[in-house]
């Protein structure tokens, strides 16, 4: 090999006698935008790449609402009004949970990154830290929405109608549950530093988020410790308005839709869908906030 | 000319422990400097604080006429890292992994094109580019560190043990790399490194050993410095030698690389009153003119090889001597 990478001097001290100069620009907002863009470019193309990761994470979901779903449906159809599915149910609730895993794993990528050294590379740039956790967060929620998006195709199959304002609604509900998700998820990567324990602690996080949220059944009349439960599970608060959005869309008389889609309140007082789902904003924005200041300290 | 490297009264403390311990140097624009010591002995904090990854307990440093710590992004902008673990993504493509760094660093985009062609083409790579890291050998992961590290035309180039872990011939196409980027950039390389061949190539020298430089010149100059030879001998029993040169020769000598290791000042002459003498058999005997190896063994007590020698190693050469007793 040596003797190859010496032939290819000789070569380049023929044609390239004369240096190219590069004049790297003062640090601007402009600059920092550019490098932002590239770390969430860098997660789409780890993202395309990685097809495998794409379909196994959506084994998951698909368990859930075919295998469960199907299952349960027999038992479950007895509190159900007459056409409504046990599949179309909790549709809502398994799409928020295919975004959660990916959400979630996306911010592992941090704690690799930190692994195998490529942090650094990222950490000793000449850009404020904001863009590389905004980067980050932008990036792991677009490659978790399309995630959802693939598995929102079958919506279908669950009786869930394909209908385009529905369909924009769900996509906006995801791309904030995977936002929020993943800067829950770098806001932890920026603590701790091993894969193990990052993984162990999801593993903690993830599974009480999703049972906890109401994905599986409606919040109402729930049995007061798990009332309480519920209502702090801030996956809660995005699982519902998803549901809203579904229901609104079939045609379901009144009273069956209160027993389905009740809502969340908070000792009787009915939370309205707008507050929900700023509310899941408001903690996303806040846990970046954090991710961002975490990131910012120096030895 | 403004210094590319300038360290006033530099200390970094960790808790109770206190890594650095006030330093003072300068580093030349234009020069090869190599920074070498012990493990532990303050040699990667220094370079921490000097890429600006670390803040300095006290004193103060500027690299490239710019302090670390008030002007942190302008220092940045003007230094290229090479550090002795990869910080490449195994995942993304040669070519993907420059163009990473280029947005990082504001690379102007029209100035991009010919520049990756231009450090590819440096350390070899340009055929390469399309392919994904994790296919490259060890050595070409290295070259493209270097050229990712050059992509932003940095006035100064940290190389933090840049051939560590690599093959001989490896190692000898990577200098020839560095060398050919002496020539054509006009660049100043800040180099760390446990291999001595490596450490000639610095135009000066500085040792630090339990955080305080405790010498730093030429290469040359530290070796006449030192004046003596170094003599190693292998004997049936290493500890019987070590006790007998201390008792009837009052030197002092010690135990490297699995052989009894002293300096003299006239080692030829020194040697055949040494077989008279000696109360145990010798099997063999080697005499040295003074290398950098003896440079650094005097100011640090420790053979260059045995800084680096990882815990494995030392284990295993307790557990000979022990077997051998």
């Amino acid at each position: 090999m040596a003797t190859k990478d010496l032939a290819a001097q000789d070569v380049l001290s023929d044609d390239l006698t004369e240096m190219i100069r590069v004049a790297v620009p003062e640090r601007s907002v402009r600059h920092d935008l550019r490098a932002a863009s590239i770390v969430w470019r860098r997660e789409l193309i780890r993202f395309r790449t990685d097809r495998l990761r794409a379909i196994t994470s959506l084994v998951q979901p698909v368990l859930f609402l075919f295998v469960l779903g199907t299952g349960l449906s027999r038992l479950a159809s007895r509190g159900l009004p007459a056409g409504v599915d046990f599949k179309t149910f909790i549709y809502p609730g398994v799409l928020a949970m295919s975004v959660l895993f990916t959400s979630i794993f996306s911010a592992a990528s941090i704690v690799w990154d930190r692994e195998f050294g490529f942090l650094r590379e990222m950490l000793v740039a000449p850009i404020r830290r904001w863009a590389i956790v905004v980067g980050k967060c932008l990036g792991g929620a677009t490659v978790a929405t399309i995630q959802g998006i693939i598995f929102l195709a079958l919506a279908g199959v669950a009786n869930v109608p394909y209908n385009p304002v529905l369909l924009l609604t769900l996509v906006g509900e995801l791309l904030l549950l995977s936002f929020t998700l993943t800067a829950f998820g770098v806001m932890m990567a920026a603590r701790i530093k091993q894969i193990q324990a990052f993984m162990a602690l999801t593993q903690l996080f993830v599974l009480p988020l999703f049972f906890l949220s109401g994905a599986l059944y409606p919040l109402n009349g729930l049995p007061a410790w798990l009332t309480v439960l519920t209502r702090i599970d801030p996956l809660s608060y995005i699982v519902d308005p998803m549901r809203h959005a579904v229901f609104d869309h079939l045609k379901v008389n009144p009273v069956a839709l209160n027993s389905l889609s009740p809502g969340i309140t908070w000792d009787g007082w009915q939370v309205p869908v707008a507050l929900s789902v700023a509310l899941v904003a408001v903690m996303g924005l806040a846990m970046l906030a954090i991710a961002i200041a975490e990131f910012r300290k120096t030895e | 000319m403004t210094p590319a490297v300038s360290v006033s009264e530099l200390t970094k403390r960790y808790g109770e422990i206190e890594a650095v311990r006030g330093i003072n140097f300068e580093v030349a624009a234009g020069e090869t400097f190599g920074f070498l010591g012990p493990n532990g002995a303050g040699k990667s904090t220094t370079i921490k604080i000097l890429c600006t990854l670390a803040d300095p307990t006290s004193g103060s440093a500027r690299v490239a006429g710019h302090d670390v710590v008030k002007e942190r992004d302008t220092v940045r902008r003007n230094i290229g890292l090479v550090f002795q673990d990869t910080t490449l993504d195994n995942y993304l493509t040669g070519e993907q992994n420059l163009r990473f760094h280029a947005d990082l660093y504001g690379v102007p985009k029209a100035a991009f094109a010919p520049r990756l062609r231009q450090v590819l083409e440096m350390v070899g790579l340009w055929d390469r580019r399309g392919s994904v890291v994790a296919t490259y050998s060890g050595g070409m992961q290295r070259r493209l560190e270097i050229a990712r590290g050059l992509l932003h035309a940095p006035r100064v180039l940290f190389l933090d043990e840049p051939t560590v872990g690599l093959d001989p011939q490896t190692r000898v196409s990577i200098w020839a790399y560095i060398n050919e980027l002496k020539k054509r950039e006009d660049i100043t390389i800040f180099l760390t490194t446990h291999y001595m061949d490596e450490a000639e190539n610095c135009d000066r020298i500085a040792i630090i050993d339990h955080g305080r430089i405790v010498a730093m010149d030429t290469p040359e100059a530290l070796k006449a410095s030192i004046g003596k030879d170094r003599v190693q001998i292998s004997t049936a029993d290493d500890q019987a030698a070590i006790r007998s040169l201390a008792d009837d020769f009052g030197l002092d000598s010690g135990l490297h690389e699995g052989l009894v290791t002293f300096s003299v000042e006239s080692g030829e002459h020194f040697v055949p009153k040494l077989f008279g003498s000696m109360p145990v058999p010798i099997r063999s005997v080697s005499v040295s003119r003074p290398s950098l190896d003896d440079v650094f063994m005097s100011y640090t007590g420790k053979t260059i090889r045995d800084a680096e020698a990882s815990i494995g190693d030392r284990n295993r050469r307790i557990a000979t001597r022990f077997g051998r007793r």
